[in-house]
């Protein structure tokens, strides 16, 4: 039994005494033994158990060989958007979850699923129980169209929709209207593509993913056959990349209806620019203008772009929604910066299905961490939170919500490089010890939120594994957070 | 990172590394590889097993890497192994490199090579160049190392990991700073 040496001052309503007589009573690993001369060992905590939160926990540990890094996650599984967001039907994207596994595997990392930073623990008690406290919440909220109509019934943002099919447990009532012939996805970017691709796949795709039963289930009833896929701008500023719009325009039983009127021009006009955006558009230009050999398929999808959405129209009796009206849009000037500009013209589109995908949102979580809301992300340089010291963030919450799981792996190399300069340079004080983990689970405890640890994520998992091995399923996911609690706990 | 790639020892692997074969939702993905190495491997994070198959050949191949800090390390290969199997094999200790497992996933495999190397690589398919298109740092000998297959001719070449966004980053705040 290790004892902890706390001399971090303590929160109110939570006694020294208690904290000491607990870490006596519980083997807190990773704290120094009394009368011990070991190198210091900084204690660091990770908000957010996703990618960001892995890749920075890891970058830690591996450069820095005697800091203990304590990752919290508000869900009991780990893994984040590479678990509900990376779509079924992509599961080598999903390989990364074994560096994360390795990582989290590690005597000096500990994980606590079940917790929810800003209010089971507040951030300033992770900041007394800690050196340093990495924010890599992500982003759990979505941009707003800000159109009327979006609050009726039949209008979904891409995060809940993804979120439906992808087993977060929040969305898993959420029961997407899918009896209409056509849906309307707003947004030309990959998670656009992915809400495409996964409405029109063929079934006997979808059944060998890890697709959640319950929306396979209604997805099999789907009569949706016609997706709209909408952009403000033109075909040069699409967001999605090639692959994704490669696999779309293979996606068996379906055909791409592109107008060749949106590409008039294009050909001169891409001769010149990069070569990912100019591969992307001679793709697109080849799937407008070549005529779908065979018979014509019976799912269709289509890019419908200098289109921007103005009003969600409801069904006569207004209890759903049942059209869009789009106002045409013209660019001014050109490239990566083109702007849309309406002209006046509108159209109506008549659908049961309309999802938003332009954009996911982080939103502010605790008080004490400064929250710069027109960019809604937390204020930084280089990873160091401005005007909190101690503080520091990766992923999107730091960047912004955009870009692939590279893009954030990198970012968050470079936060972990911020934290270890600053303790390099003294910037953060790591001379004196901080309780760590174990004030973390003496105050959880008194208040009787019980984490998940990595351990008990590997019982989900595996659960969920031979669940799915009886359907032929790489998985079987858990949906509700009662059930990942009993599995956890068994 | 590129020493910390696991295979979960479970029937997971198996389905999950099939799937880009089975399903690839009608995306013929060419890849170029031998036996999905990636499944026959268990790899403890304190063990450096090469456990990918011998070619038939012994003959061994030198290969420089340079890393992101510009530190070199010269290893041997075995002709047949991609450059991804070589780091990973050999625990090339390069940061984030090959997260997808070679499965044309991602680009942090993204290697530099010399031009005369280069120009005698066999020619890349539209879903590596898809996948290059988004690496860091892209050059005009760049490729990515889970499709390049170790052959006799690259005996004593040197391959490039780009440089660290990091440093570019570091580089342009500081001299903004100035």
């Amino acid at each position: 039994m290790s004892t902890c040496i706390l001399r971090a001052p303590v929160s109110k309503g939570f006694s020294l005494q208690f904290a000491t007589t607990f870490a006596k009573k519980t083997s807190c690993y990773g704290v120094q033994r009394l009368g011990s001369t070991a190198a210091p060992q900084p204690q660091v905590c990770i908000v957010g158990g996703g990618p960001a939160g892995f890749y920075t926990a890891q970058h830690l540990l591996r450069s820095h060989k005697g800091v203990q890094v304590d990752v919290f996650e508000k869900l009991p599984v780990p893994f984040g958007l590479v678990r509900f967001g990376v779509a079924p039907d992509h599961p080598e994207v999903k390989n990364v979850i074994n560096t994360f596994t390795q990582t989290a595997r590690q005597d000096r990392c500990g994980f606590y699923g079940n917790v929810t930073v800003g209010s089971d623990v507040t951030v300033e008690e992770l900041k007394q129980a800690y050196h340093a406290v990495i924010l890599s919440y992500g982003a759990e909220g979505s941009r707003s169209l800000g159109i009327p109509g979006e609050e009726l019934s039949g209008v979904h943002s891409a995060k809940d929709f993804v979120g439906w099919y992808n087993g977060v447990p929040g969305n898993k009532d959420l029961k997407p209207d899918l009896s209409a012939e056509t849906a309307v996805i707003l947004g030309q970017g990959n998670v656009a593509l992915d809400v495409a691709r996964i409405l029109l796949s063929p079934l006997e795709l979808l059944k060998k993913t890890d697709i959640t039963a319950g929306s396979l289930e209604a997805i099999t009833d789907s009569r949706v056959r016609r997706v709209l896929i909408v952009g403000r701008r033109g075909p040069l500023q699409v967001a999605c990349t090639i692959k994704e719009l490669r696999e779309m325009i293979n996606l068996p039983g379906t055909q791409p209806a592109l107008d060749p009127r949106d590409f008039q021009g294009l050909r001169e006009a891409v001769q010149d620019i990069p070569r990912p955006r100019k591969r992307l558009t001679e793709l697109l230009m080849k799937a407008a203008l070549e005529k779908a050999a065979g018979k014509e398929a019976e799912r269709e999808w289509s890019l419908r772009f200098l289109r921007s959405p103005t009003h969600i129209l409801p069904s006569p009796d207004r209890s759903r929604a049942a059209g869009i009206r789009l106002a045409v849009t013209r660019l001014e000037g050109s490239g990566e910066h083109a702007r849309a500009v309406l002209t006046g013209e509108v159209e109506e589109v008549e659908c049961g299905l309309i999802v938003s995908s332009i954009g996911y949102q982080s939103l502010p979580i605790d008080p004490a961490v400064p929250f710069d809301l027109r960019q809604a992300i937390i204020p930084n340089r280089m990873g160091r939170v401005q005007q909190a010291p101690g503080l520091y963030c990766s992923g999107w919450v730091k960047r912004g919500p955009a870009g692939v799981i590279a893009t954030t792996m990198n970012d968050s190399f470079d936060t972990a490089c911020s934290v270890l300069e600053d303790m390099e340079s003294g910037q953060l004080d790591t001379s004196t010890p901080r309780a760590g983990a174990c004030m973390l689970q003496a105050l959880l405890k008194q208040r009787g939120v019980t984490p998940v640890s990595f351990a008990g994520w590997e019982k989900i998992d595996a659960v969920e594994t031979a669940r799915g091995r009886e359907v032929g399923k790489p998985r079987e996911k858990l949906v509700d957070v009662r059930d990942m609690l009993k599995v956890a706990s068994l | 990172m590129a020493r910390c790639v696991v295979r979960l020892q479970s029937l997971l692997c198996e389905p999950v590394l099939l799937q880009p074969y089975l399903l690839g939702s009608a995306v013929t993905r060419h890849l170029r590889r031998p036996l999905p190495w990636v499944a026959s491997q268990h790899r403890d994070f304190h063990t450096t097993r090469g456990v990918f198959k011998e070619a038939a050949e012994n003959s061994k191949i030198t290969i420089h890497f340079i890393n992101q800090d510009g530190e070199r390390t010269t290893t041997t290969a075995t002709e047949g192994e991609s450059l991804l199997d070589v780091v990973v094999n050999k625990n090339l200790d390069f940061s984030g490199f090959g997260a997808c497992e070679g499965t044309l996933a991602c680009s942090t495999c993204h290697l530099i090579f010399d031009e005369n190397v280069f120009n005698k690589l066999e020619p890349l398919v539209d879903e590596e160049l898809d996948m290059l298109d988004l690496a860091y740092g892209l050059t005009d000998t760049s490729r990515l190392g889970c499709q390049v297959f170790v052959q006799k001719g690259m005996d004593g070449m040197t391959v490039q990991v780009p440089q660290k966004v990091n440093d570019i980053r570091k580089a342009a705040e500081s001299s903004w700073k100035q």
